[in-house]
């Protein structure tokens, strides 16, 4: 029982402490092994947390044994647990298939450095979500952030730099915003523990520096979580990243923002603020719909193959955002389940990029002919992740859009016109990931002086594991779908 | 409210300005450096913003002196969290700084403009 | 093997086979042709062992996984299902004789990748047969469009691959665009979306919503080619002629006019769908398809083409049997599957062999060329003719039956349709059949004999069941009355 208890604490101590003791293991390969251990340990805990959560409970911690509110508490419910899983998934799958990658790409001297920097990442991202309080979510969040910008300008890439310095601005700008109002929350309530806010805010009587806490914290948010229109960090961001960073960032960097904002939205602001309301219908879900379609517009032209799916990741968040923004128990478990599920497909496709990189040097889709025939295997993954992007019944994809239809057509008599959009947006999406898949088979293949082959076994066996996964929660998502569902009733019932 | 009483919130009006001057910065600049500073503006204004809040009437620096009874603290917690988010600013400018450096032995310059030309 | 493991063994069966295949041709040609053989002799046995269970009455399901609440994979085989899966396994041999004939007789290329896919492509059809609801019956009828793409595109050089785009681009807007809807709210409105008996949606819908409903539906289901969403038929013709006979003669045409039979019989209800006024407007759709298609068919000059557009038609034939809502003309429209699909798949075979033999395409190159290839015209002749709907051919007796029911409904429109459609036919094949026979060939024409005999064979076997079929259609007619039991 001793250990259970401890655990929220140690899912974030343990990637903390290790990452500086990744830079002694100099030796060839062992930093890459002593990642890849707290990684899979990690996820191990989270696992853990997620059986010990799944029938509704939550597990309260209060670090150094202050209780809250005096002290910092962590806190870990359905919801967390469905978002720590996918964070320590993510991690420890695109770490088990590194090496190839990473040694192709990155100096071995600085190797320790990198991997240390991974661990901060996923060390800050755990953070953010096992933290019931509003300061400690802003540490958490930048030192997730800073050190991913590390990891992303890690590469070989020159364009990564100045794609770095946006993201750094425009990160920075978002979490200065969201200090601005968790300073003003506790100006009008004393606290800083979400549980406590949540009933503080109630007994306020000026309520215009709620209002515009709620605005800064929202606009903050959404920089991190690349809504638009405040996503123009990412498509440069995830192209020039080195390979496996995309796959850990792209599956889970921008639902974590996400996850925060549904927090503060439903647990903090929904049950007290009643002008909330017009936040989620004439804020979220133009802007959501505005992402889906242009975003998957945008990714039907694109000519390079990391930066389609970066656009397609954008049109992604617009789907989970609009299913937050229905403020029903059908919307929010499908924006749970999508968190999940994109993160299944997502992560997938740019694994199997990174198995392509591992040939293909130069990623535009006019480059990459005869793929089919050399890599087959990369290929089959690529099409198995690609079409539970689409949401083709049998795999994760599809589940998660029945969800989102479902909660649509609860929503009243305009449901039909988000179906339509949805329907249109999964249409697009068949078109920029048939636009791909012709690329790879039916283009002819370019001469090279190297005979090109099949990526390394590690990297594979890692994309192949994950395209199965996608099928296998496409036909028995009973795991993911409960914690869903339970997310979903615990932040609802926290506003009635 | 009258005049009077909307000047009194000057720490905010200060908190204001000074924030939009570095978003200013930020947005219009193209020089990274300049950007950066501009980023360092921009925080300062949120670092102020809270401590101005925490500042009691009469109340002095939050160390408990032996022997002196009945004083009037400022709030210590404001205090503590912006040292953290100061300590987390400075991380992020000498990140961005590094940044910078890198930048311009890769490309030789640190206009923005000259930078996404070069590409 | 218990009936419920036997629907479980017979999806299973094909995707076993479809590995087995892959492997067996890298080892060799031969090996991988017994590997096929092998399989479908199996998946005959598994499926047609199913038949006297169903003809007693008997329904076998069995629920596989609840993927959500409310929303299961599970199949029950009926009549419908039974007749469709019986069809495309029995074919499917005689088609993988013709395929080793063609494939072989053409020098194709990546003939592995073709008979694995095949494989595949049949596991989704027998998914479709056996589908006990409607979450189950799109999650196959997708795995069946995925399938089939790379049998369309086989070819690889850039106007397959453009049709191909049309092909996948056509079934895949309207699955999602459409039927996916209808689905969803056949779900919401009727709690299931199990195919029972008389319906799901008695009482949950009103009038105008039920024919938009309908629309949904058949829109969606592209694969029935209703017009308009019929483009993909012909852009489908530049795949090899294997896989037009089987895939877009019988497993993937016939899947989409199943799904619509089906759903109207099991979703809707006939009586239901009967009583509702807004439904009326399927039956003039259909007849709308039948005839303008037949126009465009009189028009063609490429052989496969015509029997698209001929094909479109005589989809469209069960569509609005389907429509009449009267049960002698459900009972036609089952017997029409399968009189359709014995005609057409000899027809396509027929157009395979005189491509294999002479490298001939269009239809005016075919002057004299009976002479040269008795057999072969032989049975398309046969075909033809069961197309127009003359005894002694099978096509003749499923029109008696959908002509009777549309008397029955004193449906004038159907039987004028019907008639009009005869005449149609009449007029595009007999002349063909006049110049194949009677004329004389063009001079300075190249020398060839007969097809592949492996692809003769198969296509004398597919004529002989449409012959076949006029005489011995008792079981069929027996089996599918079943459907409309104690209803009209």
């Amino acid at each position: 029982m001793d250990l259970l208890a401890h655990l929220p604490a140690l899912q974030v101590v343990v990637p903390m402490l290790s990452a500086p003791l990744i830079v002694l293991l100099q030796p060839r390969g062992l930093a890459w092994a002593g990642a890849t251990a707290v990684a899979v340990l990690s996820f191990a805990i989270a696992v853990a947390l997620a059986i010990a959560v799944l029938d509704g409970q939550t597990l309260e911690y209060a670090m150094g044994g202050w209780p809250a509110p005096y002290g910092i508490a962590l806190s870990v419910d359905a919801f967390s647990a469905l978002v720590l899983l996918v964070i320590t998934g993510a991690a420890a799958a695109a770490l088990l298939a590194a090496k190839p990658s990473i040694d192709q790409q990155i100096e071995v001297e600085r190797q320790p450095l990198f991997y240390s920097a991974w661990l901060l990442v996923l060390s800050g991202l755990v953070g953010i979500v096992v933290s019931a309080d509003a300061f400690n979510i802003f540490v958490f969040m930048e030192i997730s952030s800073l050190a991913s910008y590390i990891l992303i300008a890690g590469g070989p890439d020159r364009r990564a730099l100045p794609a770095v310095f946006k993201y750094l601005m425009m990160g920075t700008i978002g979490a200065t915003f969201y200090l601005i109002g968790v300073g003003l929350i506790y100006m009008m309530t004393g606290t800083l523990n979400l549980a406590d806010m949540e009933t503080r805010i109630g007994d306020v009587t000026d309520i215009n520096p709620i209002l515009v806490a709620a605005g800064f914290i929202t606009i903050g948010l959404a920089l991190k979580a690349a809504v638009f229109p405040l996503h123009v960090w990412v498509p440069n961001a995830y192209t020039h990243a080195p390979h496996m960073v995309t796959v850990f960032l792209a599956a889970c960097a921008t639902k974590v923002a996400l996850y925060v904002l549904i927090r503060f939205d439903y647990m903090v602001f929904q049950a007290t603020l009643d002008a909330h309301e017009i936040q989620f219908a004439m804020f979220m879900m133009p802007l959501a719909i505005l992402g889906i379609l242009i975003a998957s517009a945008v990714a039907m032209f694109e000519g390079h193959l990391k930066r389609l799916l970066a656009s397609s990741s954008i049109a992604q968040i617009g789907y989970i955002l609009l299913g937050v923004s229905f403020v029903s128990i059908a919307g929010l478990s499908a924006s749970a389940m999508h968190i999940f599920n994109h993160a299944l497909a997502k992560g997938g496709l740019f694994l199997a990029v990174a198995c392509l990189a591992y040939q293909y040097r130069d990623l535009r889709l006019d480059q990459l002919g005869g793929a089919s025939t050399r890599m087959p295997w990369t290929c089959a993954a690529f099409v198995v992740c690609g079409l539970s992007l689409i949401g083709v019944p049998g795999t994760a994809g599809f589940i998660s859009k029945w969800m989102l239809i479902n909660a649509a057509l609860e929503t009243g008599p305009w449901g039909w016109g988000l179906v339509a959009i949805i329907l249109i947006s999964s249409l697009m999406a068949v078109v920029y990931i048939w636009r791909i898949i012709e690329a790879l088979y039916f283009q002819a293949p370019i001469e090279g002086d190297v005979p090109m082959s099949e990526a390394p076994l590690q990297l594979l066996l890692v994309t192949g594991l994950v395209a199965l996964m996608n099928i296998y929660f496409g036909l028995f998502p009973h795991v993911p779908l409960e914690l869903a569902n339970s997310a979903a009733a615990l932040l609802l019932e926290g506003s009635r | 409210m009258n005049f009077l009483e909307l000047l009194g919130y000057f720490n905010y009006w200060v908190f204001a300005i000074i924030l939009t001057v570095g978003l200013y910065a930020v947005i219009n600049k193209t020089n990274l450096i300049k950007k950066l500073i501009g980023l360092s503006i921009f925080q300062s204004a949120v670092f102020l913003m809270y401590i101005t809040m925490d500042k009691v009437e009469g109340g002095t620096a939050p160390i408990i002196q032996k022997g002196v009874e009945d004083q009037i603290f400022s709030n210590p917690l404001p205090q503590v969290l912006i040292l953290t988010a100061i300590v987390v600013g400075v991380s992020t400018l000498s990140l961005g700084l590094a940044m910078v450096v890198r930048i311009s032995e890769c490309y030789g310059t640190i206009e923005e403009n000259e930078i996404l030309d070069a590409d | 093997m218990t009936p419920e493991t036997a629907i479980l063994v017979a999806i299973g069966i094909p995707l076993v086979g479809a590995l087995a295949i892959a492997l067996a041709g890298r080892i060799s040609p031969n090996l991988r042709e017994a590997a096929t053989a092998v399989t479908s002799i199996s998946l005959i046995w598994v499926v047609w062992g199913l038949l006297p269970i169903l003809m007693d009455g008997g329904r076998p399901s069995i629920e596989v996984s609840q993927v959500m609440p409310g929303l299961s994979i599970a199949f029950t085989v009926e009549p419908l299902g039974m007749l469709f899966a019986a069809l495309a396994s029995g074919l499917w041999l005689i088609n993988s004789i013709y395929s080793v004939g063609y494939m072989r007789g053409n020098k194709e290329q990546n003939q592995t990748r073709f008979f694995a896919c095949f494989a595949l492509a049949l596991s989704a059809t027998i998914g479709v047969a056996f589908a006990g609801n409607l979450f189950t019956l799109f999650l196959f009828y997708e795995l069946l469009t995925l399938s089939t793409y790379p049998l369309v595109a086989h070819k690889g050089d850039a106007a397959t691959v453009r049709s191909a785009r049309i092909y996948l681009g056509v079934l895949l807007s309207t699955s999602i665009g459409l039927f996916l809807p209808a689905i969803i709210w056949t779900y919401t409105v009727a709690g299931t979306g199990d195919f029972t008996t008389g319906g799901i949606l008695a009482g949950k819908l009103n009038d105008p919503e039920i024919g938009l409903l309908l629309g949904l539906f058949v829109f969606g289901v592209g694969k029935a080619a209703v017009m308009p969403v019929h483009k993909w038929l012909p852009a489908a013709m530049v795949a090899p002629t294997p896989v037009s006979a089987l895939l877009h003669a019988v497993a993937v045409v016939k899947a989409g006019v199943f799904t619509i039979t089906k759903i109207i019989v099991y979703i809707f209800g006939i009586d239901f769908l009967f009583e509702a006024s807004s439904s009326q407007w399927l039956l003039y759709a259909a007849a709308f398809t039948i005839i303008t298609a037949s126009l465009v068919a009189l028009r063609q000059t490429n052989i496969k083409r015509l029997l698209a557009y001929s094909t479109i038609a005589q989809l469209s034939y069960v569509v609005m049997a389907a429509a009449i809502l009267k049960p002698l003309a459900e009972v036609g429209a089952a017997i029409h599957m399968v009189a359709h699909a014995f005609g057409k798949i000899t027809l396509f075979f027929a157009a395979g062999a005189i491509y294999v033999a002479s490298k001939k395409t269009e239809i005016h190159q075919l002057r004299g060329i009976g002479r040269r290839m008795p057999w072969t015209m032989a049975a398309f002749t046969i075909g033809a003719l069961s197309m127009i709907g003359v005894p002694p051919t099978g096509g003749f007796v499923s029109k008696w039956y959908i002509l009777a029911g549309a008397f029955e409904a004193n449906n004038l429109v159907a039987v004028f349709t019907i008639i009009a459609s005869t005449v149609l036919n009449a007029a595009y094949f007999l002349p063909i059949l006049y110049m194949v026979w009677f004329e004389r060939e063009k001079e300075g024409g190249k020398e060839h004999g007969e097809a592949p005999f492996l692809a003769v064979l198969a296509l004398c076997l597919t004529a002989l069941l449409t012959l076949a079929f006029f005489l011995f259609n008792g079981p069929v007619i027996e089996l599918e009355s079943q459907v409309v039991q104690g209803l009209g």
